[in-house]
């Protein structure tokens, strides 16, 4: 297991593929050194140099003082004071409002919803007020200090209320920017940019991984673009798309698949909205395949939002159908959880990754439509 | 998926660990006694402006019965721990009453004829302040009256006067710095006329135009102008609350000598973001003034069907919030009552509570007609016999320091100048259309670049199916 994740990451680190990440670093502090980080350190480690870089940032949500519960904003409030990061009332629209409140005084307001599950009530002053803050100002006004940060997702015994993907909801707002990282040294970068981009973001962050994702994390301050997509993993086949910790789960899928002789490319889209069509573009132009995946519920998940672009844009070079592998249109179920996961089996099983060769894949679909 | 990892770790047991880590507590100051009622002394010091002597007794609060009897019992000596502080504890078993045996006073001035009630707990208002705040009061008449026509009319979409509440609109204004930053619902454009946006301006944006700050992206009378610190209005109810005790935290770290100050309708108060707002500030500490309007009416929802409390003012020692109800007809109770609250908020580093009682003269807004659910004499009898204009109107005149001359030049000369701003807000150039596209982000990313580019292309090819005037 470890080395399948180590193997991940070193991944990760070549910079081999078309679409790789450029990286952009800057030096703070002028070590390129790196250290073994798993999510929550990283999470942490972009908090402390957030705070560092910028005086008039803050960072406060329930239970953030003393390290959180989930250890992200450890050692915080000790070194930057309680001025400055802080516990608040629970009170989740009172957290994005104050935030808001903060962030229009061009303070930048690091903000910590306890799981993405409880941010509804602050659905309002996200979508009502933060996101169209600029634009019903003229600009005159503006929030883009603000950054959201929610764990998500499956957690293995979280059930209805710790384990929701609420990200397509947000996905459908203009005026905000929605983040999701895959592993350690992804989440330090873009977390960084997302504090620092001029727009209101919300940064989802896959719980599962906060410890068990382990990767080598560059020390210094770095930032890793937002709205732009990478390719993770080169491939001639067929294209797979998703985010967070869905691609640990892909990238399995594209192991096996390898074996029946598919060879897949891997996206991890990062940004989701805006979200970076023409790399997903690019790949399908050239597989002709696409399967997208995600935990959230198939029924207006983000994945319908890809695939109708995709159609869109790549309707003549796809082969197959677009394919989505997602969670069932159920409540995230407790004891159910393994079979409502759209796990690896459920991704290598489906049509577009299953099918023995290419052209006879063509031959089937391309007839029965022209008949 | 499990067998890919490591297996994982109970949540509960995560979080056990996490607490009997060495936690630093944040620790609020919880340490002062916090009584029942507070006998507020103000010291008799001098504030903003040296010439205006602040003349001050301590404060009629005194008389308020306590929420809770005092019992006799032996027990009632001893105070029981508890995390939150000692609290005495008692053998009686006695609850607090759902409601007060009297309702809180409301704090007045001036009485309905224009005069002064008692010499005592107000601040005095010079002559130059008293006819900038009459003539201000008259102008937002006039600008209410005019662009309520202009909708009727149909040359705006959508207009909502503040009618009636004059005097809340006007004092509350001039008992403020220009660098408090205002928070308003929509019913207080007269902060904003107080505080120098013209009527060109409050035109331009009603018809949305090129030269609307707002950039004709909302409907009309959602003002709003970071040059004067009055933030843009949007609709939703309350929204703002929990932003004013965001923006007062930002003062207060800046060290700013200035206030967030921000008002809400008695509807508003319903709302969770009401709650939210004034439990932040409070445990924030934040320096923000909470102005609420109760005017009787949520559009058609008269209060009785809104809260069961005493109103407003009750709700803020829930909070741990310094309230005052105030008579908000009262043009100088309400300068006193904010002048009061803003130095309270910018000195004590505190948030403070007002409640101005008033009545909403008007329609809820140009899409109401309020006679369908109540009295034609209600409304009647407030725009007459409780008329906060003509009631500072009178002091102002029995001072001598206005006269039916001053009355007429100001209103015709008002009323002129608004219908050449109308007209020319009409005619001025439309926004452009590339402005449906920016400010969505800082910079246009480029799902709307080409949006853009193909919605141009379409106006183009088929000009008739929109409306002219909008450059592409």
């Amino acid at each position: 297991m470890a080395s399948l994740l180590g193997r991940f990451c070193r991944k990760l680190v070549v910079p081999g593929s078309a679409h790789g990440s450029r990286m952009t670093s800057t030096t703070a502090c002028g070590s390129e050194t790196v250290k073994s980080l798993n999510l929550y350190s990283a999470i942490n480690q972009a908090l402390h140099i957030a705070l560092e870089t910028d005086p008039r940032s803050y960072v406060f949500g329930e239970d953030v003082g003393f390290g959180g519960v989930f250890r992200c904003t450890t050692g915080l409030a000790e070194r930057f004071g309680k001025n400055r990061v802080f516990n608040t009332p629970l009170c989740e629209q009172g957290i994005v409002g104050f935030g808001i409140g903060l962030a229009a005084m061009g303070n930048r307001a690091v903000v910590e919803i306890q799981f993405a599950d409880y941010i509804y009530p602050a659905f309002d002053q996200i979508v009502n007020e933060a996101a169209k803050f600029r634009y019903r100002s003229g600009n005159q006004f503006n929030c883009g200090g603000l950054t959201i940060r929610a764990p998500y997702g499956a957690v293995g015994h979280g059930g209805h209320y710790h384990s929701q993907s609420p990200e397509a909801f947000f996905c459908h707002v203009p005026g905000i920017k929605v983040v999701i990282p895959r592993s350690p040294r992804e989440a330090k970068g873009l977390l960084l940019s997302s504090i620092r981009d001029p727009n209101p973001v919300v940064f989802f962050e896959p719980k599962w991984l906060y410890r068990q994702a382990v990767e080598e994390v560059p020390e210094h301050d770095y930032m890793i673009p937002l709205s732009q997509a990478e390719v993770i993993r080169e491939g001639s086949d067929i294209t797979l798309v998703g985010w967070g910790a869905q691609l640990t789960v892909m990238e399995q899928a594209c192991l096996d698949a390898e074996k029946e002789g598919i060879s897949c490319e891997l996206i991890d889209l990062k940004t989701l909205l805006p979200w970076d069509k023409e790399t997903v573009e690019a790949s399908v132009k050239k597989t002709g395949r696409l399967l997208i995946s995600h935990e959230a519920p198939i029924t207006g998940g983000f994945g319908a939002e890809i695939s109708a672009t995709i159609l869109e844009r790549c309707f003549l070079k796809l082969e197959a159908p677009v394919s989505r592998v997602c969670g069932l249109d159920t409540p995230f179920p407790l004891v159910f959880e393994p079979f409502y996961m759209p796990t690896k089996n459920k991704a290598s099983s489906s049509s577009s990754l299953s099918s023995p060769s290419k052209n006879t894949h063509f031959l089937i679909h391309g007839f029965s439509r022209l008949l | 998926m499990a067998m890919l990892f490591a297996r994982s770790r109970n949540l509960v047991s995560s979080l056990r660990q996490n607490l009997g880590l060495s936690a630093i507590l944040i620790k609020r100051n919880h340490s002062s006694p916090r009584p029942v009622f507070t006998n507020y002394q103000l010291s008799s010091r001098v504030f903003l402006d040296p010439s205006t002597s602040f003349r001050h007794e301590s404060t009629a609060v005194e008389t308020q019965p306590d929420l809770v009897q005092q019992s006799d019992h032996e027990d009632d000596a001893q105070e029981l721990d508890f995390p939150g502080g000692k609290v005495g504890y008692t053998s009686e078993m006695k609850f607090i009453p759902e409601s007060s045996s009297r309702r809180i006073p409301c704090y007045r001035v001036l009485n309905e004829h224009g005069k002064i009630i008692s010499d005592r707990d107000f601040i005095p208002v010079s002559e130059k302040l008293a006819v900038r705040m009459y003539e201000q009061m008259a102008t937002l008449q006039v600008m209410d009256h005019i662009f309520y026509e202009a909708q009727r009319q149909g040359r705006i979409s959508f207009y909502l006067t503040s009618v009636g509440e004059e005097a809340i609109n006007i004092a509350s204004a001039a008992a403020l710095s220009p660098e408090d930053v205002v928070l308003p619902q929509y019913r207080e454009p007269g902060v904003l006329l107080w505080r120098g946006f013209t009527l060109e301006e409050f035109a331009n944006q009603c018809f949305g135009n090129k030269a609307d700050y707002g950039k004709g992206r909302q409907m009309p009378i959602h003002y709003g102008s970071n040059q004067h610190n009055y933030f843009t209005v949007s609709s939703p109810i309350a929204t703002q609350l929990p932003q004013a005790a965001g923006v007062g935290y930002a003062l207060k770290m800046e060290k700013k000598n200035a206030c967030a100050v921000t008002f809400i309708g008695d509807g508003g108060t319903s709302e969770g973001d009401f709650h939210a707002g004034l439990n932040f500030a409070a445990v924030m500490e934040a320096p923000v003034v909470f102005i609420c309007r109760n005017n009787g009416w949520a559009i058609s929802t008269h209060i009785s069907e809104q809260f069961r409390s005493d109103g407003i003012v009750v709700k803020g020692q829930a909070y741990g919030i310094r309230s005052i109800r105030v008579d908000g007809n009262d043009a100088l109770a309400v300068y006193s009552a904010v002048r009061s609250a803003r130095e309270m908020a910018v000195t004590e580093q505190r948030p403070v509570l007002i409640e101005a009682m008033t009545y909403r003269v008007g329609h809820h807004s140009t899409s109401d007609d309020s006679t369908k659910y109540r009295e034609a004499d209600e409304i009647q009898y407030w725009k007459m016999s409780r008329n906060p204009v003509n009631r500072f109107k009178k002091w102002v005149e029995d001072n001598g320091w206005w006269s039916e001359e001053d009355e007429s030049k100001l209103r015709s000369s008002t009323r002129k100048q608004l219908l050449q701003a109308i007209q020319a807000a009409e005619k001025w150039e439309k926004q452009p259309l590339t402005e449906l596209f920016n400010d969505v982000y800082d910079v246009k990313t480029k799902n709307l670049e080409e949006q853009e580019v193909g919605l141009k292309a379409l106006v183009e090819k088929q000009p008739q199916d929109y409306p002219t005037g909008f450059h592409i």
